[in-house]
Formats: structure tokens, sequence, C-alpha cells
């Protein structure tokens, strides 16, 4: 449970949360990723390391930069990640489905 | 438990494949598309325009206590009833874009069909944007209710 935890604690700050959003749509470097927030790069570097620590980033050496994306540990993150918005359109089917049901009935 | 509705969106792809089967004959599956009242209420909008044909338009209106919270709008391209829909929408004031939508309806059996969606973003990114709003209110959600079982432990 311990990793569970952690990802809650990682999640729970929304600049760590816009951190995720940004590098879930390309690979990006820490000065990528500071230049999209009025914070200096030292609070966004620390938000980034707890965001690594977590598993939720992983680092890529890329030349002399440093990328920072997604977890692909395995699709699973990116399973989770695309879960709300599957569970959005299930939800919207099932009532599709109910009023359909109902709409027969009726006629 | 297999999921009913499935989700494809594979990596740097600017797409998306949305799949689900339904306990509907395929001509009740198409209905609910192509009629306002319907859409009306399986999707919890207001329908302000339907032109169900080739080359036409449609307009969706949500209001909550009289406030506008979500407009949509796109061009209907081609209307073939019981098979396939192929149109444009785009959420107005949101940085997704307009996107394009091939809706394919299929019949398994005298009382199952299957509604297939592939939707096509300007860009991975634009796809991100529309992944990532759901995504967010999830997480939201997430920490909300961690919150409140916090609360509950002191």
């Amino acid at each position: 449970m311990k990793l569970r935890r952690d990802v809650f604690q990682a999640i729970s700050d929304p600049t760590r949360r816009t951190i995720i959003t940004l590098v879930a749509a390309s690979a990006m470097t820490p000065t990528a990723i500071a230049e999209n927030f009025d914070y200096s790069r030292q609070t966004i570097s620390k938000h980034i390391q707890i965001l690594t620590e977590c598993e939720l980033l992983k680092q890529e050496q890329k030349g002399r930069e440093i990328y920072y994306h997604l977890n692909p540990n395995g699709m699973k993150d990116i399973a989770d990640f695309i879960e709300p918005f599957r569970k959005l359109w299930d939800d919207r089917f099932d009532k599709l489905e109910a009023v359909m049901k109902n709409h027969r009935s009726k006629s | 438990m297999q999921h009913k509705t499935k989700i494809d969106a594979k990596k740097d792809k600017q797409e998306l494949i949305i799949t689900r089967e339904f306990n509907l004959p395929i001509e009740l599956l198409f209905k609910a598309y192509s009629e306002s009242e319907l859409i009306e209420q399986w999707m919890g909008t207001k329908v302000i325009k339907l032109e169900n044909r080739d080359h036409g338009s449609y307009q969706f209106e949500t209001s909550h206590e009289g406030n506008v919270m979500f407009k949509a709008n796109g061009t209907i391209h081609k209307v073939v009833p019981n098979q396939e829909i192929v149109r444009t929408f785009e959420m107005e004031n949101m940085p997704i874009g307009v996107q394009l939508e091939f809706l394919n309806f299929e019949k398994i059996t005298n009382d199952k069909s299957k509604l297939t969606i592939q939707i096509i973003y300007k860009s991975e990114k634009h796809r991100a944007e529309q992944l990532k709003l759901p995504f967010e209110y999830g997480l939201n959600m997430a920490h909300e209710k961690l919150e409140e079982i916090l609360i509950n432990l002191k």
C-alpha cells in the first residue's frame, strides 16, 4: 500500500497534476516544464523529483538534456490515465442503452 | 471483468478508437444518434439544432442554473442510416480543437449491435487535452475522497 499512498501524495498538488498532464502529451525537459509556470525552477524541480520518486515520471537522457515522460511501465500507467475518460463514455453509453430500452417499450 | 466500453489510444497517435457493444437492435442504436429528444436524454444536453443528413450540422448546449456550461457543434458530412455517420465535433472555448469522427454501426444479432467511433484530433497534443479533462476531474475527486478519509481518521 506504500506506493498507492505515495501516488496520492504526488497527485494531491495542483502543480504536480499539471506537470503530469504536460508530460503526458510529450516528453519534456525540466526547463520546458518550468516555462509553463510562474514558480522558480527550483520549486518545479522539487515537484518533478517527487513525481519521479513516486514513479509517475521517468527520466530519459537524450544527449546533454534530461527528458521527463509519463512512466511507460507497461501500458498500465497510460491505461490509468485513460480510465476516467473510458468511464465517462461507459456511463454515457449505459444511459443510451437504458433510454433506448425505455423508448422501445413505449413504442 | 471485461469492460463494456473500450478505448484504444495508441501512443504517439492523434486518434482514439472507442468501441462498445449494446444490447439493442441496430435500428435503436442508430436512432439514439439521430433524434434530438433521444440525444437530449442520454447525452444530458440540450439539442439546439440537428440536421441529421449529408452536409447537415448540429449544436448542443448545456445549462446549469441559468448559466451555459457546455457548448458544442459540428457539421455532418455523411449519414448512411444504420451504418455510418461522419461528422466533426468541437467543444466551444476549449483547447481541444475540432475533431473528425467516424461512427460505425454494426449489427451483431437482432438484439445486439456494436458502435465503433474513430476520433481524429489535430495533433497528439489535442488528443491529450481531451483525455486529461476527465482525468483531472477524476484526480480532483480522488483527492477530495482522500481528504475525506483523512479527516475521518483524525
